[in-house]
């Protein structure tokens, strides 16, 4: 049984054996439970039976094992890890959500457990046909997760706007890698070696096309017009779901590919992507300030967190940089970033009531004095997106600037700075509007006059989403105080 | 006891204090003021114990993040001694000052105020770059709240601006930090962020100058020093009265410490090549701050303004490079942390009896409330820097020092020190003589509470000013290790005769 478990496919098809077996029970069992308590055990035995067994199983699994389709080694078994547990997180705080939508919610979970594989089998490709699988899977079921609340408008609205897009941006990858099959003659991630100077420039027009597709996935400036209206639009949830294990499940292939590739090996990518991670810095921070709703501030802020992110994608792939602290940082900032973001939507999904989404500013008047520690756990999310020490976002940040600085990309990290400087402004507005007192003089001339807080100060406010988000915003505090247990568990997977 | 089990400590009893609140009003208060007594005690028993060989008082390592070489390193010598000891003396003071001014959730208010004095002790004792760091930006987020929840009128926009100037420079430092960090690790190999490592970096000149600037750049925001001064009227102003007293009196102390031990001893040639710079910031702090006190007509923003004309002669001393600037720096930064302590608590009790902090709207207050009339007298005459008094030390030194470097500039300064009379004695009229305003008709004294706070700072300038030998020679050991390398001054012999005439020679 050991054996079987340690073998590195096993996860994947122990998640989709939970699946299968969701759907019959579903069918057999009316109980609104038996979905939420599959979803988490699905993720669960990922989390705690499979991960350990494989770490502790076969520790170099031959690439040559799943025919060069997937890499299951220690990296991807941290994202595998990172992923079960987000989906456990968004699991947990959506049972009261959707409970509320639906008597019968069990396609929610099905939709999320499966989007889920779907982003284990990309942080694990080595190929472009899992790429694409993985990626997919996880973008379909994100699709329905957004339109789940069927009678609304907005997410109706921001599935059909991102599916459109998505589906743009994906066909546009599709292209890409089709244009690189031509010029290499392979769809393995694998450096271009020996190309003459024409299919060199094919493959640079292969790969800038296929980054297009990523970019916009990962909602980098300037594909990242679609976020905030997604953002918004989608059930607080799915929004914290499609931040979290969408962007990361992305962005670890992306990684992958940007270092076996070696893609940054050619000047003008290596430029594109220096241009795009300024770019998002500044745009994310400096449009977030002009926002009302903090849906929308913190898509923008999620598009400047990728941006940050980026400097350690081109300190681990680029030439000359450090890929051993390239990796680890991208670990640990993910690691971060997941804790952090998930808390500021845990907050927001316990504020939320029915049909009336936590998202105005307005709706967080007074926080700290009707809700003292949800908003407490907001203002540490906050503070930590905003990368002030004690939270686990400094460490992130850090480690950032370490491997920028390892990497000599002062521009980039000039950037970083300049664009946290920004940022600060609009999350202390946050914290600011949680500790006024309703009727008091609004922080600027943006807020107009109060308007009673969603739900009123009475809506009951789900236990479990509260104990869950409490749990987050400890973690993020004991994280940033003591960070070394999960420094040590990345450099344990990945080599100091 | 460790210094970290103290910070610890600091920072239990925040917690212990916010939960205290539901069962006293005043349980809070009573836990807080504990624990700033127990913390001053805990100061003066390791100074009666005496020093090690090292001149440390206390030390404490604790490995924390190996993957970088950060470790919790905490010692305190002589300098860090006075400052942990003021620490915790404004501590008492400021909790005693906001005794019933802040009823409303005064728990979480002693929270705010024993974090904010746990990161300003880890900011005087670390030495670790990345330890030190982590503190600084540890005392600025209970600032923000104190101001923004307990300020006054315009307080969302004095948090924030307060917030945003100190982030910003800090984000600065934390870079040239990592950049520091790095360059030793290129040249060496090693990552570290321990201080007495980092002190020995091998590091190009011009980089260092960059770097330095940096360190600069946090630093004289904090102090605050022209052109960044313009967050420190606003918070100052709008700050709770407690916030006034901790951040006129310690916080700029932090950026004043920090140009001493960091700024300085890591870019010795690189601050030395800025002294001109830093000394004209210095000398137009201590002139436009005089200038923009006189013109005030809100008590407590005067009070404001005359800080960042103190802070100026902090600026000059330290870039005179020699040991009587550096020593006036270090008197000066006691003796402001008193003296100003007191005038806030003085611009605090009158707003909270007359609700105002007009001085149009007071005069004759002597008449009504002679206690406090003859408490403000005595800090506004050791505010301009009367002889006898603990600033008059730190002046006089801080000029002596920077009048080896630079004539003009230590001239311009010390013209400062006429529009410090200027301003003070136009406070102390405005607000204490003259007619009595009709409007005031009763106010009540200072009671035996406010009196005991008043006349334990009194009882400090005046030991500063009359006999500040213990402070000079707190601070001597460090001084001399900073100097050292830097030990060139060409007239050595009229310094000493200057020396012995000031009481300097041990």
């Amino acid at each position: 049984m050991m054996a079987l478990l340690a073998h590195p496919l096993a996860p994947y098809a122990s998640l989709a054996v939970f699946i299968v077996a969701m759907l019959v029970a579903v069918g057999a069992l009316r109980d609104r439970n038996v979905a939420f308590g599959f979803t988490l055990a699905a993720l669960g035995f990922l989390l705690v039976v499979n991960v350990p067994a494989v770490l502790g199983g076969a520790p170099e699994p031959s690439p040559e094992m799943m025919a060069g389709l997937m890499r299951v080694d220690g990296y991807a078994i941290f994202f595998m890890a990172l992923f079960a547990g987000a989906g456990i997180v968004t699991t947990l705080m959506s049972g009261p959500y959707v409970a509320r939508l639906s008597p019968w919610p069990d396609e929610y979970y099905i939709l999320l457990t499966t989007a889920v594989l779907g982003a284990v089998v990309t942080a694990a490709a080595s190929h472009f046909v899992s790429f694409l699988l993985g990626i997919e899977v996880l973008s379909i079921s994100l699709y329905a997760m957004i339109a789940y609340p069927r009678e609304g408008r907005k997410p109706l609205e921001a599935a059909a706007k991102y599916l459109v897009l998505s589906g743009a941006a994906s066909s546009t990858m599709l292209f890409g890698m089709a244009v690189i099959y031509m010029a290499s003659g392979s769809l393995a991630f694998e450096p271009m070696a020996g190309l003459g100077a024409k299919d060199a420039t094919i493959a640079d027009i292969g790969v800038a096309m296929l980054l297009v597709g990523i970019l916009f996935k990962l909602s980098l400036a300037p594909f990242h017009m679609w976020t905030p209206d997604v953002y918004q639009g989608a059930p607080a949830p799915v929004t914290a779901f499609l931040a979290t294990v969408s962007k990361g499940a992305v962005f670890a292939a992306f990684l992958r590919y940007a270092a076996d590739a070696n893609i940054l090996a050619s000047d003008a990518i290596a430029f594109g992507l220096g241009a795009v991670a300024v770019l998002s810095m500044v745009a994310g921070n400096v449009l977030a300030l002009l926002q009302e709703s903090v849906k929308r501030i913190l898509a923008y802020s999620s598009i400047a967190h990728i941006g940050y992110l980026l400097i350690a994608l081109i300190a681990a792939a680029g030439v000359g940089g450090n890929a051993a602290l390239g990796v680890e940082t991208t670990l640990v900032y993910l690691t971060g970033y997941f804790v952090m973001t998930l808390a500021a939507f845990g907050v927001m999904t316990a504020l939320s009531s029915e049909g009336q989404e936590a998202d105005d500013l307005t709706a967080y008047e007074g926080l700290f004095w009707r809700r003292p520690v949800l908003a407490a756990v907001l203002t540490a999310a906050a503070l930590s997106l905003a990368g002030i020490p004690l939270t686990v976002g400094f460490i992130a940040k850090f480690y950032v600037f370490a491997a920028g600085a390892e990497g000599t990309l002062w521009v980039l990290v000039w950037a970083l700075v300049i664009g946290s400087a920004i940022g600060i402004y609009y999350y202390l507005r946050i914290i600011f509007t949680m500790i006024r007192k309703p009727g008091e003089e609004p922080v600027d001339e943006g807020i107009e006059e109060p308007a009673p807080p969603a739900g009123g100060p009475d809506a009951t406010i789900p236990r479990l989403t509260a104990t869950v988000t409490a749990i987050l915003g400890i973690a993020i505090l004991a994280l940033g105080i003591y960070p070394t247990p999960i420094i040590s568990f990345v450099t344990s997977l990945t080599g100091p | 006891m460790s210094l970290l089990a103290i910070i610890l400590a600091m920072l239990a009893a925040g917690v212990v204090a916010w939960a205290s609140e539901r069962f006293h009003a005043n349980a809070p208060r009573y836990v807080s003021l504990l624990a700033f007594i127990v913390g001053l005690v805990w100061a003066a028993a390791e100074w009666l114990m005496g020093a090690d060989p090292r001149g440390l008082y206390a030390v404490q390592f604790i490995e924390w993040i190996p993957r970088f070489g950060i470790n919790v390193t905490l010692s305190m010598d002589g300098l860090s001694m006075m400052m942990v000891a003021l620490t915790m003396f404004l501590g008492i003071i400021a909790v005693v000052s906001s005794w019933d001014e802040i009823e409303e959730r005064s728990g979480f208010f002693q929270f705010n105020i024993l974090w904010v004095m746990a990161g300003v002790v880890g900011v005087f004792t670390a030495m670790d770059l990345f330890l030190f760091f982590f503190f600084w930006e540890v005392m600025l987020i209970p600032m923000y709240f104190l101001i923004a929840i307990w300020g006054h009128e315009a307080r969302a926009h004095a948090a924030m601006k307060f917030f945003l100037f100190t982030q910003v420079s800090g984000l600065l430092m934390l870079f040239a930090i990592l950049a520091l960090v790095w360059a030793h690790h290129s040249a060496s190999g090693e990552i570290t962020f321990a201080y007495h490592r980092l002190l020995d970096a091998e590091i190009d000149s011009r980089i260092g100058f960059w770097l330095m600037l940096g360190f600069f750049a946090a630093f004289a925001t904090k102090l605050p020093a022209v052109p960044v001064h313009t967050w420190l009227p606003d918070a100052h102003t709008q700050a709770p009265t407690a916030g006034s007293v901790i951040l006129a009196g310690i916080l700029l102390k932090t950026g004043a410490y920090g140009l001493i031990r960091f700024a300085v001893p890591l870019f010795p040639e690189a601050s030395e090549a800025f002294a001109t710079p830093a000394m004209v910031l210095g000398a137009a702090s201590v002139l436009y701050g005089g200038l923009m006190a006189y013109s005030q007509s809100d008590f407590k923003r005067l009070v404001a303004y005359s800080s960042i004309a103190h802070m100026g002669f902090i600026l000059l001393g330290v870039y005179a490079f020699n040991e009587w600037g550096m020593q006036g720096a270090i008197v000066t930064m006691i003796a402001h942390g008193f003296s100003t302590a007191a005038l806030f608590m003085m611009a605090g009790a009158l707003q909270h009896r007359l609700h105002t902090r007009e001085m149009s709207k007071m005069g004759g207050l002597w008449v009504r409330a002679p206690r406090m009339g003859v408490m403000t007298l005595f800090f506004v005459v050791a505010s301009v820097g009367m002889p006898g008094l603990g600033n008059f030390i730190g002046e006089f030194l801080a000029l002596l020092g920077a009048f080896q470097k630079n004539v003009p500039l230590t001239v311009a300064a010390a013209v400062g020190i006429v529009v410090a009379a200027v301003y003070g004695l136009s406070l102390m009229q405005r607000s204490f003589q003259g007619e009595p305003n009709p409007d005031v008709a009763t106010m009540r004294d200072f009671g035996g509470r406010e009196m005991s706070v008043m006349v334990l700072m009194m009882i400090g300038l005046i030991w500063v000013g009359v006999y500040p030998q213990p402070v000079l020679d707190m601070a001597a050991p460090f001084i001399d290790a900073m100097l050292a390398p830097m030990a060139t001054l060409p007239d050595i012999p009229l310094a000493e005769a200057t020396i012995t005439e000031a009481g300097l020679h041990r």
